[in-house]
C-alpha cells in the first residue's frame, strides 16, 4: 500500500512538473541597451521602442512583421478624393492598462500633445503635415494641410501610440497603453517586466509574462545565452559568436534584414570634406567586403545610397563607389590634396562602429588620407557628433525606415544642403500615386549617391538568436520593435 | 651566490624591452595593415603567433603593443621619481615643520584615493589617450617615491656623515642631494621596477576599457579586450597578450626583488 502510495507521488510529482514545463508561458528577452525611459512619444531611443512598440502601445496604424502599414486601433478608414482627410472608425471595446475606456479624444488628444509646440516627440515631422484632428461622432477626422501619401506610415510608428491621457505625467516610468502587455515593472539597469492585459480587446497573447533584460557586454550576452538565463536575443550583438551558437542545437539563429543603413557619415561643412572630389576620393577607398567580412562576420548587404536593399524601390548604386584606391588618389590629387589631409573619425560603441572604424581607418590610411579614431559613448557621440556637428567622420547605423528625407534637412548632423533634393522630398510628401512616389525615391537614390554625401557600407543584418523551441519572433526588423504578440512556445 | 632571482626577471625584462625597442626599426609585419583575408591564421613559420581578427601579425601586435606598454609605464614611473623624490627630501629634511607636514598630508591624499579610478576619471575629462594614461598613473607614483624617500632619508639624518656635513657648512638641499640621495638610490632603483611593473599592469587595464592608447596604436590591454568575444573560438588571441602582461610582470617583480638583495649591503657582506 505504502509503495503503491510512494509511486503515484512520484508519478504525479513527475507530471506535475513535466506539465509545468511544458506549459511555459513566460519569456525573457535579452537586449543589449536599456531604454533612458519607457515612454515612446517622448524619445529618441531605439531601446524604448523595443521594449513597448505593439506589446504596451498602438497607434491607429501599426506595421507588420514584413513593414506592411496594418489597422491597429483603428479599424478602417476612409481617405477624401482630394486626399487632404482622413476618416478613422475605431476599434470597440478598447480599454488603457488603468482601466480607462478609449475613445476618439484619446486619439485627439495624442497626436495634439505630439504635434505640440511644446511636445518633445523624438520625430515630429511625421506630424508636420497634420492640420487638424478631430473627434467626429465617435470617429477620428485627421485634416492635412497638403495631400500626403505617408500619412497612414507615419501613424504607424512607435512615437504616434496612443496614450491615456491622465497617465501621461507618469509615461516616463509607467506606461498605460492598449496593447496586450501591460507594465509590471522596471529595474533599473538591469530589467523590465511586462504582463499579459487580461482586458485586452483583439486576440489575446499566448504569453503571461515577458522579461527584457538588458546586458550591454556581448561577452556577458554570450554567457547569459549559453546559460538559459535569455530565451531570446532579437539582435545579437557579436556576429562572431553566431556560428558557435547555430551549431548549438538548444538555439536556432534567424538572419533577416533591418532598416538601418550603416553609413560612413561625413561632415559637409567641414573643409576639405565639403569638397565632392574628396568624399568621392573616400568613397573609392573603401573596400565594403572587408568591412562586412571583418567588422560584421559577413552579416551585411553592401549599399552604393541611402536605401535599404530589401525595399522595392531600391537602386543598386554599390558600382558608383567600387573600391579603387588608385582613383581615390587620383580624384584627392585632382581635388588638390595630392598628400591626403587628416580629419577625425569618432565612432560610438557597437562593433560596427568600433571595428569598422579600425578596418576604414585602414584603409583609408592606404591612400593617405589620416584619420584620427576616437572612440566615444552614445552620450558623448550625441553631444559632440549628433547634436554639436563637431566631426569629420564618423560610422553610424541609422535604423528608421524610409529615413531619405534626412537629406532634405540642411540642420541634420552631416549637414547636406541640396536644393534639388529638399524639393524632390517635398514633392515626393505631396504625392500619392506609388509609381510616381518609387520614380521620386530612386532619383532621390541617385543624387545623394553621386554627391557622395556620406561613404555607404551596407545594410546592418538583423542577427537574431533564439531558443529553438520558442516561436514568432519577427524574423526581419522593418521598424524598432520587439513585437511579442505572436510569440509562443513549442511543446 | 643569490641570484635566484635577479637572473630570471633580468632575462624576461630584456626579452621585453629589447623586442620593443627592434619594433622601432622591424617587425615581421606592419601592424597598420589589416587584412581580413589573412584573419584568425593558426601559427605558422610566416606567421610565429598566428593573426588576429584583422590579420594583423600577433607577433608584431605584441612587440609594438611592449613598445606602448613600456613607455607608458616608463614616463609615469619617471613623473613619479622627478616630483616624489624631491618632495620626499625636502619633507625629510624639515622633518616636523609646517612644510613636511604639508607634502606628506598632501601624499595621503593623493593616495586615498584608489589609483585606477582616478585614472579613469581623468582620462574620461581630458580624452582616452596614451598620454593622459601616462598623466594618471604617473600622479599616482609621485606619493609612492616621496613617502620612501622621506623615511629613508629621515634615519640618514642622523648618521654622523650628515652630521660632519652640516658642521662643514653645508645647507640642507645641499646635503639632501649630495649625501642622502645617493645613499637612498639602491631603493629608489628597487622600488622603481615595482612601480614599472605596476604601471604596465595599469596602462593594460586602461586600454583593457578603452582608456589607453587608441587604435591603430597596439596595446597589451585592448588586444585583449577585442578577443574577449573570441575567446571559445580562437584562445590563443586572449592567451598571447595575456602571457606578455604576466611574464613582463613576473620578470620586474623578480627584478625587483633580486636587485634589492642584490643592493642590499648586509646581505653583500654575507656573500
Amino acid at each position: 500500500m505504502k509503495k503503491i502510495q510512494l509511486s503515484r507521488a512520484i508519478f504525479l510529482a513527475l507530471f506535475v512538473a513535466g506539465s509545468a514545463q511544458a506549459a511555459k508561458t513566460d519569456v525573457t528577452i535579452g537586449m543589449q541597451l536599456e531604454p533612458p525611459n519607457l515612454d515612446p512619444t517622448g524619445g529618441a531611443a531605439a531601446a524604448i521602442d523595443e521594449v513597448v512598440y505593439a506589446n504596451v502601445y498602438e497607434g491607429l496604424t501599426r506595421f507588420g512583421p514584413d513593414g506592411s502599414v496594418r489597422p491597429a486601433l483603428a479599424k478602417t478608414w476612409e481617405i477624401s478624393a482630394d486626399g487632404m482627410t482622413y476618416t478613422f472608425s475605431l476599434q470597440e471595446g478598447v480599454a488603457f492598462h488603468n482601466g480607462s475606456s478609449f475613445d476618439a479624444d484619446d486619439v485627439k488628444f495624442s497626436i495634439d500633445r505630439a504635434m505640440a509646440e511644446d511636445s518633445t516627440n523624438a520625430q515630429k515631422q511625421l506630424f508636420a503635415n497634420i492640420e487638424s484632428v478631430e473627434n467626429v461622432d465617435g470617429d477620428v477626422v485627421i485634416k492635412l494641410k497638403a495631400a500626403d501619401g505617408n500619412l497612414l506610415f507615419n501613424l504607424a510608428w512607435g512615437d504616434a501610440v496612443i496614450v491615456a491621457p491622465e497617465a501621461v505625467e507618469n509615461l516616463a516610468t509607467a506606461p498605460v497603453g492598449t496593447g496586450p502587455f501591460q507594465f509590471k515593472n522596471w529595474v533599473q539597469g538591469d530589467q523590465v517586466v511586462l504582463e499579459k492585459n487580461p482586458d485586452y480587446w483583439g486576440e489575446p497573447v499566448k504569453l503571461d509574462m515577458a522579461t527584457f533584460k538588458f546586458i550591454s557586454e556581448p561577452t556577458a550576452a554570450f554567457a547569459a545565452m549559453m546559460a538559459g538565463d535569455l530565451d531570446a536575443f532579437p539582435n545579437y550583438p557579436a556576429p562572431e559568436n553566431l556560428a558557435q551558437l547555430e551549431a548549438d542545437p538548444r538555439f536556432s539563429v534567424v538572419l533577416g534584414s533591418t532598416e538601418g543603413e550603416t553609413i560612413l557619415s561625413t561632415n559637409n561643412k567641414q573643409a576639405p570634406l565639403d569638397n565632392v572630389l574628396v568624399r568621392q576620393a573616400i568613397a573609392h577607398a573603401i573596400d565594403r567586403t572587408a568591412i562586412i567580412d571583418g567588422a560584421m562576420y559577413g552579416y551585411g548587404t553592401p549599399i552604393g545610397t541611402h536605401f535599404a536593399p530589401h525595399n522595392p524601390a531600391y537602386v543598386d548604386l554599390t558600382a558608383n563607389s567600387n573600391y579603387d584606391p588608385e582613383k581615390s588618389k587620383a580624384l584627392l590629387k585632382a581635388a588638390g590634396l595630392p598628400d591626403g589631409f587628416t580629419t577625425t573619425l569618432k565612432l560610438p560603441p557597437p562593433a560596427y562602429a568600433r571595428r569598422g572604424g579600425e578596418i576604414i581607418a585602414s584603409q583609408l590610411r592606404a591612400v593617405g588620407i589620416n584619420v584620427e579614431v576616437s572612440n566615444l559613448e552614445w552620450a558623448q557621440w550625441i553631444e559632440q557628433v549628433f547634436k554639436g556637428k563637431d566631426f569629420g567622420l564618423t560610422i553610424v547605423s541609422h535604423t528608421e525606415p524610409m529615413d531619405i528625407g534626412i537629406y532634405a534637412k540642411p540642420d541634420y548632423y552631416f549637414q547636406y544642403d541640396n536644393a534639388a533634393l529638399q524639393a524632390m522630398m517635398k514633392s515626393f510628401n505631396e504625392e500619392t500615386d506609388t509609381d510616381k512616389r518609387t520614380g521620386i525615391l530612386q532619383e532621390a537614390q541617385q543624387i545623394i549617391s553621386a554627391d557622395y554625401v556620406n561613404g555607404y557600407l551596407f545594410q546592418l543584418a538583423k542577427t537574431g538568436v533564439a531558443s529553438s523551441k520558442l516561436k514568432g519572433l519577427w524574423q526581419n526588423s522593418p521598424t524598432q520593435a520587439n513585437d511579442l504578440t505572436g510569440v509562443y512556445w513549442e511543446d | 651566490m643569490k641570484l635566484r632571482s635577479l637572473l630570471p626577471g633580468a632575462v624576461l625584462v630584456l626579452l621585453f624591452f629589447s623586442s620593443a625597442l627592434i619594433s622601432y626599426i622591424w617587425t615581421p609585419f606592419d601592424v597598420t595593415l589589416i587584412d581580413i583575408k589573412s584573419r584568425f591564421l593558426a601559427p605558422d613559420a610566416t606567421h610565429w603567433l598566428g593573426t588576429d581578427h584583422f590579420g594583423r601579425d600577433m607577433l608584431s601586435m605584441l612587440m609594438v603593443g611592449a613598445r606602448t606598454s613600456i613607455a607608458v609605464a616608463f614616463v609615469a614611473v619617471g613623473i613619479g621619481m622627478l616630483f616624489g623624490v624631491p618632495l620626499g627630501l625636502a619633507a625629510a629634511a624639515h622633518r616636523g615643520k609646517f612644510l613636511d607636514e604639508a607634502i606628506m598630508r598632501g601624499n595621503d591624499l593623493v593616495f586615498a584615493f584608489p589609483a585606477l579610478l582616478i585614472a579613469i576619471m581623468i582620462t574620461a575629462v581630458y580624452g582616452p589617450g596614451a598620454l593622459n594614461a601616462i598623466i594618471a598613473i604617473g600622479i599616482f607614483n609621485i606619493p609612492v617615491f616621496a613617502r620612501l624617500s622621506r623615511g629613508a632619508a629621515l634615519s640618514l639624518w642622523k648618521r654622523d656623515f650628515i652630521l660632519a656635513a652640516r658642521a662643514a657648512g653645508k645647507g640642507i638641499t645641499r646635503i639632501s642631494f649630495e649625501h642622502i640621495l645617493p645613499n637612498i638610490t639602491n631603493l629608489l632603483i628597487v622600488q622603481g621596477t615595482i612601480q614599472f611593473s605596476l604601471g604596465i599592469l595599469a596602462e593594460a587595464g586602461l586600454s583593457f576599457v578603452g582608456l589607453g592608447a587608441q587604435p591603430p596604436i597596439p596595446s597589451w590591454g585592448r588586444m585583449l579586450a577585442d578577443s574577449q568575444t573570441l575567446i571559445y573560438t580562437e584562445p590563443q588571441l586572449a592567451l598571447f597578450p595575456g602571457l606578455a602582461i604576466l611574464l613582463t610582470v613576473l620578470g620586474l617583480n623578480l627584478l625587483g626583488d633580486g636587485l634589492r638583495d642584490w643592493l642590499d649591503p648586509r646581505l653583500r657582506r654575507e656573500r
